[in-house]
């Protein structure tokens, strides 16, 4: 029988990390929220949702700054919207994640989705690693692209 | 031919939780409580809408242990829905789910380009749910 409170306090995890994914949240801090060590929250985290936590946030900031970026927003300024705080690695994740740069991406992708819901862009948007690329603090070497 | 939505199913761990969220904060009425080997099925409609069951089952209920174990599983992280309401006043819609045991706000409203103001919210279960009002 999977351990069906230790699920719930990974999804108040998640849901933490896509709600305050602008505030510096650290995978330390959710572990504490979680009630679990560092390490083995990462460990389930990961079992449960195929990457992990740092990962994960990673994956949520891109994406939000990928929606900052089709609206017009600057790269520096969509970069610290979505709560990172250096401007380097924020550009060398979302090049890992996206295949292409941010400037790049803002100039080619302007309006790209327009029509489609919220709740669909997220989706269809959401930069994914491949499994095998998920390493447990690494950035994806390639991701596939959408 | 017309064919329209009679019933859907939603999954919920704990039905005496899941009560006062879509009783009392969503303002459904039960049409129907029904309980049967272990598992407890409560059927809601929505106000002026009698002929939509929105039922309310266990994941285990009617399933092998294997299955129910699965969806028990997806449901506790979070997997399942989204299901859409649609509120007058989401404002006090929110208002209400938030002083909901069990029950969390994960997006705060925002209007969307299509002509609605929305926002997310987990059921005690886990259920997402997009609660929409037209603007």
């Amino acid at each position: 029988m999977p351990d069906l409170e230790e699920l719930r306090r990974l999804r108040r995890a998640r849901d933490r990390m896509d709600r305050e994914f602008a505030s510096p949240l650290d995978v330390a801090e959710l572990a504490r929220g979680a009630f679990m060590s560092p390490a083995h929250f990462s460990r389930r985290f990961r079992a449960a949702y195929g990457e992990t936590p740092h990962a994960y946030l990673m994956t949520r900031r891109i994406e939000r700054a990928k929606a900052l970026l089709r609206a017009g927003a600057g790269v520096t300024e969509a970069c610290h919207a979505v709560g990172c705080t250096s401007l380097g690695s924020f550009s060398a994740s979302f090049t890992a994640l996206v295949g292409e740069t941010p400037s790049r991406y803002r100039t080619r992708r302007r309006g790209e989705v327009r029509g489609l819901s919220c709740c669909e862009v997220l989706r269809v948007t959401r930069p994914r690693r491949r499994r095998r690329d998920a390493s447990s603090f690494g950035e994806a070497p390639r991701a596939v692209a959408v | 031919m017309a064919v329209s939505l009679s019933q859907s199913h939603i999954l919920v761990d704990d039905p005496d939780a899941a009560l006062p969220f879509y009783r009392d904060a969503l303002g459904l009425e039960v049409a129907a409580d029904v309980a049967n080997a272990g598992y407890r099925w409560l059927s809601l409609v929505a106000p002026g809408h009698p002929d939509v069951l929105i039922v309310l089952e266990q994941p285990e209920a009617g399933r092998s242990p294997e299955n129910g174990e699965a969806l028990a599983a997806l449901l506790a992280k979070g997997e399942l829905g989204p299901v859409h309401f649609r509120t007058d006043d989401l404002d006090a819609t929110l208002e209400a789910i938030r002083s909901t045991p069990g029950a969390t706000v994960v997006q705060e409203p925002v209007d969307q380009f299509w002509g609605v103001r929305d926002a997310a919210v987990r059921d005690p279960a886990g259920n997402l749910l997009r609660i929409e009002q037209a603007r």
